[in-house]
């Protein structure tokens, strides 16, 4: 076990991780010898075809479920459960429907026995940075859904992890509030200096917001490639069309869309394909995308 | 991922279940354990969700009052002219002695049975049996809701818990409460606190039930983020699948409450000494007939109090549920 170094921590360091699962009474691989890392501050994507294993590399790492190999550490500690030095944001909106915004900002800090006062002005200022202290005294209810989104990141930066979890937490979302989402978030990561893995199935929003993007390949899920994103920060909407930018997007789309090729061919020969030759099913598909 | 099963999990539930946001719709499990099935309709509201409403209502009290009677009205007077035929057709029935296969000869009139009940209010005998009639509801129904909501939470959230408990739950469940009164006079050393036994059983099951449903029924993605925020084992219990749970909690407990009273006036009935139960079949054995309805209508006034109580109750310790459900 490496001690962390004093100034920088929320490393996460994922090695030779597997996981199987059993589906239908039979075993398989869902994630087979990942090894990625997430530095200090650091912004770092995953991208890769649905069902390749992203949610589940990100559920170790939140404490929901174990690696069957490997090993996986944050700061050099292995990880025993879920806890609030990882704040985790997911897809699905997750906000505690009985409490009010300010409530459920307030949650993380309750369970940790912080007094209600500081409890409440650490929540205001929280919700300030991210545009919702007039929202305060509202139901998660009566929000849209880029607001319920933003709480839900509000929430699990109050206990101040180190490290940020997100699993598609922008899918549900549409165009317009997930530009303006990706701002906030790059805005509030810079502010708090965090380590954030985050999971997208959006190519640009991965390019957009990170340092660093790994592409998995589809079934068993493997890094295909690490992707550096050398972009200058901050970085701004213009960007999207500059050269460098495109230049990154074509080259992770063709790294995607092979996987994804293989993703829908390999479902089309289980799914009853089984006398054409492979070739055959893959042309197909390529038509049709 | 239909049959999918995980082998590494350290988590009690359910994987998420992808894409879907929505938490899944509340239905009210009755149970019919009332003698003749009279079990009283669920009347707590469950989720009801607004649609991206961002603001709440703004306009002031007085205004909403005002349009709350215009709307109401109509309704309001349909419901006198319902009870003013009700209770017209009760009194031609028997002025007239109507008899036509049903026999109203020795039915008392709604004037005759008025003026018994003004008369009986004046004595203080009768208060007694109502207060009577009370505690053993609010006794009853008060163990029947910590067990029933501490098991059912239990019974729902712990795997274990609900294959060891369910079974035995699941065979005493369709006995209905008026079943258990000889065993109960037998199991109890008073007749009183076998009465509030069976008002016990009345409300037990339903209010379990719903609790365990509840419990099932919630977003699993609440628990997980709970558990990321640092809750303990027993911070989630109280203040999370409890909460969560509400919804439907609440939908046993009114559920529970019909099915006590159901089960409190049989037992009164049967073994009482006692009570407006007592009252209603004694009245009957004096030939007092007047005040055999009198009986009904106390009883079925207190029916009605109680699961208002209830469904007030409800949305005093839910305010996310109702504070925005009607929109002008
Ligand atoms: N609890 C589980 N039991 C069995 N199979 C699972 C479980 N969770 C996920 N899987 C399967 O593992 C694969 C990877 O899932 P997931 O990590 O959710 O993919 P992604 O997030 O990349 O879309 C999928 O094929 C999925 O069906
Ligand atoms: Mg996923």
């Amino acid at each position: 076990m490496t001690t962390p170094p004093a100034t920088a921590a929320g490393h996460i360091d994922i090695r030779d991780v597997s996981v199987r699962f059993v589906q239908n009474g039979r075993p398989f691989d869902a994630v087979s010898s990942v090894s990625l890392d997430v530095k200090p501050g650091e912004f770092v994507s995953i991208v890769g075809p649905s069902g390749c294993g992203k949610s589940t590399l990100l559920n170790i790492v939140a404490g929901f479920l174990r690696a069957d190999a490997g090993r996986v550490t944050v700061d050099g500690q292995g990880i025993s459960g879920p806890g609030a030095d990882r704040g985790v944001v997911f897809q699905q909106y997750s906000l505690f429907p009985w409490l009010t915004v300010r409530q459920n900002v307030e949650f993380g800090l309750k369970m940790k026995g912080v007094g209600r006062m500081l409890r409440e002005a650490r929540a205001r200022t929280l919700l300030g940075l991210a545009g919702l202290l007039s929202f305060e005294n509202h139901y998660p209810d009566q929000l849209s859904g880029g607001m319920k989104q933003r709480v839900g990141i509000v929430r699990a930066l109050a206990t101040s992890p180190q490290v940020m979890l997100m699993d598609e937490p922008f899918g549900a979302l549409d165009a317009q509030t997930r530009v303006v989402m990706q701002e906030i978030l790059t805005n509030m990561w810079q502010q708090l200096k965090l380590s954030v893995l985050f999971i997208t199935h959006d190519i640009e929003e991965a390019i957009f917001l990170s340092d660093k993007v790994y592409v998995m390949t589809a079934r068993p899920g493997r890094i295909k490639a690490e992707i550096p994103i050398p972009l200058p920060r901050p970085r701004t909407p213009d960007m999207l069309s500059s050269p460098a930018f495109l230049s990154l997007h074509r080259q992770l789309r063709a790294l995607i869309r092979e996987e994804s090729l293989a993703a829908m061919g390999g479902e089309l020969k289980e799914g009853g394909l089984a006398g054409h030759d492979w070739h055959m099913g893959e042309q197909s598909v390529g038509a049709v995308l | 991922m239909a049959n999918a099963m995980r082998i590494a999990a350290l988590d009690e539930t359910a994987p998420p279940s992808g894409e879907v946001d929505t938490p899944p719709a509340a239905a009210p499990v009755a149970t019919t354990l009332a003698a003749g099935g009279a079990t009283h309709a669920p009347v707590v509201p469950v989720m009801p969700r607004p649609s991206g409403m961002t603001q709440p209502a703004g306009a002031t009290t007085a205004a909403r009052w005002g349009a709350a009677l215009r709307r109401g009205l109509p309704g309001l007077l349909l419901g006198a002219l319902s009870i003013g035929l009700l209770i017209g057709f009760w009194h031609l029935a028997t002025t007239h002695r109507w008899v036509f296969y049903i026999r109203f000869t020795n039915v008392p009139g709604p004037v005759e049975v008025f003026t018994e009940a003004v008369h009986l209010f004046g004595d203080r005998g009768f208060g007694s049996h109502i207060l009577l009639s009370l505690r053993r509801i609010l006794l009853g129904f008060a163990v029947a809701t910590v067990l029933g909501v501490t098991l059912g939470l239990v019974i729902g959230r712990y795997k274990a818990m609900r294959s060891l408990l369910f079974p035995a739950m699941e065979v005493l469940r369709p006995i209905p409460a008026i079943a258990w009164v000889p065993i109960s006079i037998m199991l109890w050393p008073t007749t009183e606190t076998s009465i509030v036994f069976i008002t016990f059983i009345g409300a037990f099951f339903p209010i379990l039930l719903n609790t365990v449903h509840g419990v099932q029924s919630m977003d699993a993605v609440l628990v997980r983020a709970a558990r990321c925020l640092g809750a303990s084992e027993f911070a989630l219990m109280t203040q999370v699948v409890l909460r969560g749970a509400m919804p439907h909690i609440f939908t046993g407990l009114a559920v529970g409450m019909g099915v006590a009273w159901v089960s409190l006036i049989a037992a009164e009935m049967i073994s009482g000494q006692y009570g407006v139960g007592y009252f209603t079949w004694e009245a009957y054995s004096l030939i007092e007939y007047a005040n055999i309805v009198v009986g009904m209508v106390v009883i079925g006034v207190l029916g009605l109090a109680c699961s208002g109580a209830i469904r007030l109750l409800g949305r005093v310790l839910m305010p996310w549920q109702s504070g925005h459900g009607k929109e002008n």
